[in-house]
């Protein structure tokens, strides 16, 4: 359970570390708050050359609003987002920011390694599916801007280059009408995801649901975008069938895999009851 | 040979310096190289709690930080609890609870618990177990140790006014 050997880099600005990833493309790996990548460091899962350090990058932490949007840095923590008045305007966040992991992993795990990490089980991506995020990466010459639902490419994999480093996160401000909600079921506390399910919903002053995001975690290789359910709820007002709609389709779009957390056919059930759950809650915040 | 790195923490309010190879982990040296046998290595897998410091006051499972990682920083382990003689209210909130059974859990119970009460001094019973809920105790203890953190915050509280009642007296 000891690390397999690497160097290590604490960098004191940006541009040192982006200079590091450059010079030592593919052998690098950046180290946020460290509990995603140091268990994998300690089951060798990952054997990086060299450890980029950007614990002293303390100008990542922040969270405000710009353009209409929410920009908050890769490095601020879930305990900070959980803490964050901005953020606790999404119930759909701040669902997600008190839920994961624990205490512990709460105080030091940041939103910019969670998404970058891209564990197919974890909250945050998801999250950021559900309310249309972007994502700001960049590199020794230029920045991107990359929309979540083109970011998260496969299990552990996402659009982000050997040679960039996620720098910031932008959520949309919603209109008023809207509301979030996160479900996740876990076997316990602190656990991954046996199936979660992240909801957005804007509804109109007749109950009508103008604007729909619906994803799912932990039941396939990767987060990902419940299509068929947007594009159910939007132009329907609430209904016992619209609830049935949305569990048939989170059961048939996902793709789980049998391991610990429970069968495929348990699994496709849970993925539905979130899904229908998070609706629910959703709709309520909104004002449905 | 693999290089090391010098590393100088605060521990306990006390200087330890020591040269580390990058992939030491933090409760490694303080075990190690220290001599601080308090924090405890239970699950090895970032997920029972035991090993639980605080770094600038913020608790931090030290068998998922790098030992270089704590460069610079201030850390405080169940050694630097005590206050001279005196337990910290919440050692003596443990063990008239009874809040541990065979102890394993108990200083890293304690650290999470110091840094959840400086966030939360008033906490329900709800609170505090969602507190420590990145903690395992496998004597399945909970009861009496959700009882120790309650007795310890209504302590700390009281500690916390007394100074204001002494200077407007």
């Amino acid at each position: 359970m000891i690390p397999a050997a690497f160097e290590y880099a604490r960098p004191s600005s940006l541009g040192e570390a982006l200079r590091l990833l450059h010079d030592r493309e593919g052998e690098a790996k950046v180290l946020a708050g460290g509990y995603s990548l140091i268990p994998l460091l300690r089951y060798r899962l990952a054997q990086p050359g060299i450890l980029v350090d950007i614990g002293n990058l303390d100008d990542l932490a922040y969270i405000r609003e710009a353009g209409g949007e929410l920009h908050i840095g890769a490095r601020t923590t879930h305990h900070q987002l959980e803490q964050s008045d901005l953020v606790a305007r999404s119930g759909l966040w701040s669902d997600a920011a008190g839920g994961i992991g624990d205490p512990q992993v709460r105080n030091w795990g940041t939103l910019g390694g969670s998404v970058a990490h891209a564990d197919p089980s974890s909250d945050w991506p998801a999250v950021l599916l559900a309310s249309r995020a972007s994502i700001v990466v960049r590199d020794l010459e230029r920045e991107r801007v990359i929309h979540a639902r083109e970011f998260f490419l496969d299990t552990f994999v996402t659009a982000i280059e050997p040679t960039e480093i996620l720098t910031e996160v932008r959520v949309p401000l919603q209109p008023p009408g809207t509301g979030g909600a996160y479900e996740k079921t876990e076997r316990k506390a602190g656990d991954f995801a046996t199936a979660a399910a992240a909801v957005q919903v804007t509804v109109d002053s007749s109950g009508t649901i103008t604007a729909a995001g619906v994803a799912l975690s932990a039941v396939s290789e990767t987060p990902f975008v419940l299509l068929a359910a947007e594009a159910a709820l939007v132009g329907a007002q609430a209904s016992v069938a619209l609830e049935a709609t949305i569990r048939r389709a989170a059961k048939d779009d996902s793709n789980p895999t049998r391991d610990g957390h429970g069968p495929v056919d348990y699994k496709r059930a849970m993925a539905g009851e979130m899904a229908v759950r998070a609706l629910r809650r959703a709709l309520a915040r909104a004002g449905a | 040979m693999t290089s090391t790195i010098h590393v100088a923490v605060t521990v306990n309010g006390r200087q330890h310096e020591a040269d580390v190879e990058p992939r030491r982990l933090l409760v490694h040296m303080i075990r190690e190289d220290f001599g601080l046998t308090g924090t405890h290595v239970g699950c090895d897998s970032s997920t029972c709690g035991a090993c639980t410091i605080l770094v600038d006051g913020r608790s931090a499972k030290s068998c998922t930080m790098l030992a270089v990682q704590a460069d610079g920083h201030q850390l405080t382990t169940i050694e630097g609890m005590e206050q001279g003689t005196t337990l910290h209210p919440l050692q003596q909130a443990f063990t008239d609870q009874h809040g541990l059974q065979c102890g394993f859990c108990t200083p890293g119970m304690i650290m999470q618990s110091a840094w959840f009460l400086a966030e939360n001094p008033d906490p329900t019973d709800d609170e505090i177990r969602h507190g420590i809920a990145g903690n395992l105790c496998r004597c399945t203890g909970y009861v009496n140790i959700v009882k120790a953190i309650d007795q310890a915050a209504g302590e700390l509280r009281a500690q916390a006014s007394a100074p204001v009642a002494v200077e407007t007296a």
